[in-house]
């Protein structure tokens, strides 16, 4: 489709899990990734870390970090497989890419405000206005 | 859970009295008005997220329910954007859904 979606993809490794294994398993997952036509944006391991609660008897567990583009197939690809194995205990994906442009729109739209509301604030409006119309016209020459 | 429901109830009907217009002191000083501002908006927050644990759990009592937007003062949109990263790092257990 149009633009590819961006997801963020956490999943915890069971503790028991050496920093080898932690490893091959993200290799693993970035395989899956590429080979379904995904790219990896972002890698990155949070190390071992205290469960808010216990999942399986277990109270603590490796956290991994994964940022993906692609079309969405992939991310199927991918929690199916971590859905099967029996080393990762929780997953979350989550879409990031329509969230991320709302707020960037938020942004533009807070500072096109910011730059308009100085003018209108300062002195008369029609003085405010005209230094705003011969900026204008001087971007149309250029 | 039902003390809470209470409380929630309390809060409705108080304002129900503000659109009356009857004086808010007449109740001897039980409810306190505090000015509400969104910590959020003051700093343009456009995305709240569901990793920065040290954030949200600000919004985290002891007992692990998100505080309601009544209470923390925060705007409706990033109210709801809090609660939805809350909700996203109790999944992954970054945050307790409940602790007793």
């Amino acid at each position: 489709m149009e633009a590819p979606r961006q997801y963020e993809v956490v999943f915890i490794v069971d503790a028991g899990a050496d920093d080898a294994e932690v490893d091959r398993l993200t290799e693993n997952h970035k395989q899956i990734v590429t080979d379904q036509g995904g790219v990896i944006t972002k890698s990155e391991s949070w190390g071992k870390r205290q469960l808010a609660y216990e999942i399986l008897h277990k109270t603590e567990g490796t956290f991994v970090l994964m940022e993906i583009e692609g079309s969405g197939r992939e991310i199927a690809e991918l929690e199916r497989r971590m859905r099967v194995n029996d080393r990762i205990i929780r997953y979350l994906t989550v879409r990031v890419d329509e969230d991320r442009r709302r707020a960037e729109k938020f942004k533009d739209r807070r500072t096109r405000k910011a730059a308009k509301r100085p003018t209108s604030r300062g002195g008369s409006p029609r003085g405010a206005s005209v230094p705003e119309f011969a900026a204008a016209d001087e971007n149309d020459e250029g | 859970m039902s003390s809470n429901y209470e409380d929630r109830n309390r809060g409705y009907n108080g304002d129900e009295d503000m659109d009356r217009g009857r004086p808010m002191q007449s109740r001897g000083g039980r409810r306190m008005h505090r000015r509400r501002i969104c910590r959020f908006c003051i700093e343009k927050a456009d995305l709240i997220d569901f990793k920065d644990v040290r954030l949200l759990q600000n919004y985290i009592p002891e007992r692990g329910k998100i505080i309601p937007r009544r209470i923390t003062g925060n705007c409706a949109t990033h109210q709801r954007m809090l609660a939805e990263a809350i909700k996203r790092a109790r999944n992954i257990a970054l945050l307790p859904y409940s602790t007793d």
